[in-house]
C-alpha cells in the first residue's frame, strides 16, 4: 500500500535554508465552480512549526489535530515551545501506534514537516506512513520525488541557500522541473526565524519564476557565446 | 472497536489494551510525562480526600480532631549573582522523638538538579525519586537535559492528583539549564512559584529573618556561604524541630557542589567565639 502510494500524490519539496525553512507544493487545478482556497495541504501546528503532507487528506486533518493539541500541552507542561524533532516524533509514534493496533488501518499520508527550534536551528523532517521519521537538508516526495531529489543534491550548496530569496528560487526551480504548467500551479510557504507561517501570494510567485527564467536564458546564452568564440 | 461490538463482549473486555478507542493512544505514554495515570493505588469505593475532609484543617472540620500535619524542618534557598545557595538541616522528627540527626533532606537529581524536601519524609523521598527519573528518561528521550521549570512542573502537576488526600511535602527544586539559574517552590497542594528565595518548615520563619537582613544579589560566595549557614544555624537554635547538621550546597553554571556539612553544635561554638 504504502510503495503504490506515491504515484497520486501531489509533488512537494521542502528545503532547510539558514535563516529561513521553504515548504513548496503542487496546487492542482481546480473545478471551474470550486472556490479556490489556498493552500489546504500546508498547516500550521504551532506558530514557529508548519507541516506539509501529502496523501488522504481526510487522514490528515486528524494528524494534524492531535499535533495541534500536543503542541500546547507540552507548552503547558514544560513551559517551552516543542522542537520539531519532538513534534515529528509524537506524529510519527501516532502513527505506529496504528500500525500495530486491530481493527485500525495506518494513516495514509506522508508528511514534511519543518519550523525552527527555540534556539533558532531550522529543522526539516520527513514522516512516512509506518511512522518512521528522517531529518533531512531538503526533500522531495510525490510523483517523480526521484528526479527533483537528484535535482536538489546537484544544487543544494552552501551557496545556493545563502540568502532567504536564494533559498526559495531553489525551491521554486526543484518544483519547475517536474510541473507541467510553471508558476501558477505552485503553492509556496516560508517560514523565517522568530516569525510566523508566511504563504506567498501568486504574484510574488509569479516575479520570482520570471527571474528564474531569466537567469536561465542568461546561463544559456553564455553557453553559446562560449561554444561559438 | 466494531468486531466486539457485533459479538456483544460485554463492556469490561473492552478494557483491555487495543480494544477501546482510548486506551491505546491515549494511554500513559512517554508524550504525557507520567501526569494522567496515577503511580499509586487509592482504596475502591473510597475517596479519600473526601474521607479525610473531616479531619483536616478546613471549615468542615470537627474541632479538636484533626490531623494537623506541620512540616517538622527548615530548608533555604536563595539566588545570587553566582548561583544558587541551597541550605539544609538534617533532623527527622516523629512528634517530639527525634528519630535521626543525619537525614539526607536534599536529593541529588543529576549534576544539575537539586531537591530539597521539608514536611513528611516519606512523602517527599517517593515523589522526589519519582521526579527523578522522569527526569532521568525525558533525558534519554528528548537527548537533552530537562528545564528546571519543566521538571518543578512535573513534581506539581504529579502531587496535584492528589490533593486533598493528606499528602504533605514542601520542597524547592534548584537547578541551572539554558535560561540560567532556576529555583521553584512546590508543595503538596499543587503550588508551584518561581523566586528568588525561599525558605520552608517549622524553622522558616527564624531562616527568613536572617536571611532577610543579610542579603544582597551580589553578595561575593563566601558571604552567601556564611548567610546560608547563618540562617539555618538559627533556625535550629530555635525551632525544636530542626537540628543535627547544615548541609549546603552551591549551583554554578557547572553543576552542583556540595560546599559543607557542619554540626549545628560546632557552629553553636565558633559563632559564640565571633561575637566576644
Amino acid at each position: 500500500m504504502y510503495f503504490g502510494m506515491n504515484e497520486h500524490i501531489m509533488k512537494q519539496v521542502g528545503i532547510r535554508g539558514k535563516d529561513i525553512v521553504v515548504l513548496g507544493v503542487e496546487k492542482k487545478s481546480v473545478a471551474k465552480l470550486q472556490e479556490e482556497r489556498t493552500v489546504r495541504k500546508i498547516c500550521a501546528l504551532d506558530e514557529h512549526v508548519c507541516m506539509a503532507f501529502a496523501g488522504l487528506t481526510a487522514d490528515a486533518r486528524i494528524v494534524i489535530n492531535r499535533a495541534r493539541v500536543e503542541c500546547q500541552s507540552h507548552r503547558l507542561t514544560v513551559e517551552d515551545p516543542v522542537t520539531v524533532e519532538y513534534i515529528t516524533r509524537y506524529i510519527a509514534t501516532l502513527k505506529q501506534r496504528y500500525t500495530q493496533s486491530n481493527g485500525r488501518r495506518p494513516f495514509g499520508i506522508s508528511a514534511l514537516i519543518v519550523g525552527f527550534d527555540y534556539d533558532g536551528t531550522p529543522r526539516l523532517y520527513q514522516t512516512d506512513p509506518s511512522g518512521t521519521y528522517h531529518a533531512w537538508k531538503a526533500n522531495a516526495i510525490g510523483r517523480s520525488a526521484k528526479t527533483v531529489r537528484e535535482f536538489l543534491e546537484k544544487n543544494y550548496t552552501d551557496e545556493s541557500i545563502a540568502s532567504d530569496k536564494d533559498a526559495i528560487k531553489l525551491a521554486i526551480k526543484a518544483l519547475l522541473e517536474v510541473v507541467q504548467s510553471g508558476g501558477k500551479n505552485i503553492e509556496l510557504a516560508v517560514i523565517r526565524r522568530n516569525q510566523p507561517l508566511k504563504i506567498l501570494e501568486s504574484k510574488e510567485i509569479e516575479t520570482l519564476v520570471a527571474e528564474i527564467e531569466k537567469e536561465k536564458e542568461e546561463e544559456a546564452e553564455k553557453k553559446k557565446q562560449k561554444k561559438s568564440s | 472497536m466494531a468486531l466486539l461490538d457485533v459479538c456483544g463482549i460485554s463492556d469490561w473486555v473492552k478494557e483491555d489494551t487495543f480494544s477501546s478507542q482510548k486506551a491505546s493512544v491515549d494511554r500513559v505514554n512517554h508524550f504525557n510525562f507520567a501526569a494522567l495515570e496515577p503511580e499509586l493505588a487509592v482504596p475502591i469505593g473510597v475517596d479519600p480526600a473526601e474521607f479525610l475532609k473531616p479531619f483536616t484543617d478546613c471549615e468542615d472540620g470537627v474541632e479538636g480532631v484533626t490531623i494537623k500535619l506541620k512540616h517538622g524542618t527548615t530548608t533555604l534557598a536563595f539566588k545570587f549573582q553566582h548561583g544558587v545557595m541551597v541550605a539544609v538541616d538534617s533532623r527527622a522528627s516523629a512528634g517530639s522523638y527525634v528519630d535521626t540527626q543525619l537525614f539526607k533532606k536534599v536529593i541529588e537529581i543529576n549534576p544539575y538538579l537539586l531537591g530539597t524536601m521539608s514536611g513528611s519524609a516519606a512523602d517527599c523521598v517517593y515523589w522526589e525519586r519519582l521526579l527523578a527519573k522522569e527526569c532521568r528518561i525525558y533525558k534519554l528521550r528528548n537527548k537533552e537535559r530537562i528545564s528546571v521549570s519543566a521538571a518543578s512542573k512535573l513534581l506539581a502537576n504529579m502531587v496535584a492528583n492528589y490533593r486533598g488526600m493528606g499528602l504533605s511535602m514542601g520542597t524547592m527544586i534548584c537547578g541551572w539549564d539554558k535560561k540560567g539559574p532556576g529555583l521553584y517552590y512546590v508543595d503538596d497542594n499543587g503550588l508551584r512559584l518561581s523566586g528568588n528565595m525561599f525558605s520552608t518548615g517549622s524553622g522558616n520563619s527564624y531562616a527568613y529573618g536572617v536571611m532577610d537582613s543579610g542579603y544582597r544579589y551580589d553578595l561575593t560566595v563566601p558571604e552567601a556561604y556564611d548567610l546560608a549557614q547563618r540562617a539555618i544555624f538559627h533556625a535550629t537554635h530555635r525551632d525544636a524541630y530542626s537540628g543535627g547538621t547544615v548541609n549546603m550546597y552551591h549551583m554554578q553554571e557547572t553543576g552542583w557542589i556540595k560546599v559543607s556539612q557542619e554540626d549545628v553544635g560546632e557552629l553553636y561554638h565558633r559563632f559564640a567565639a565571633e561575637k566576644k
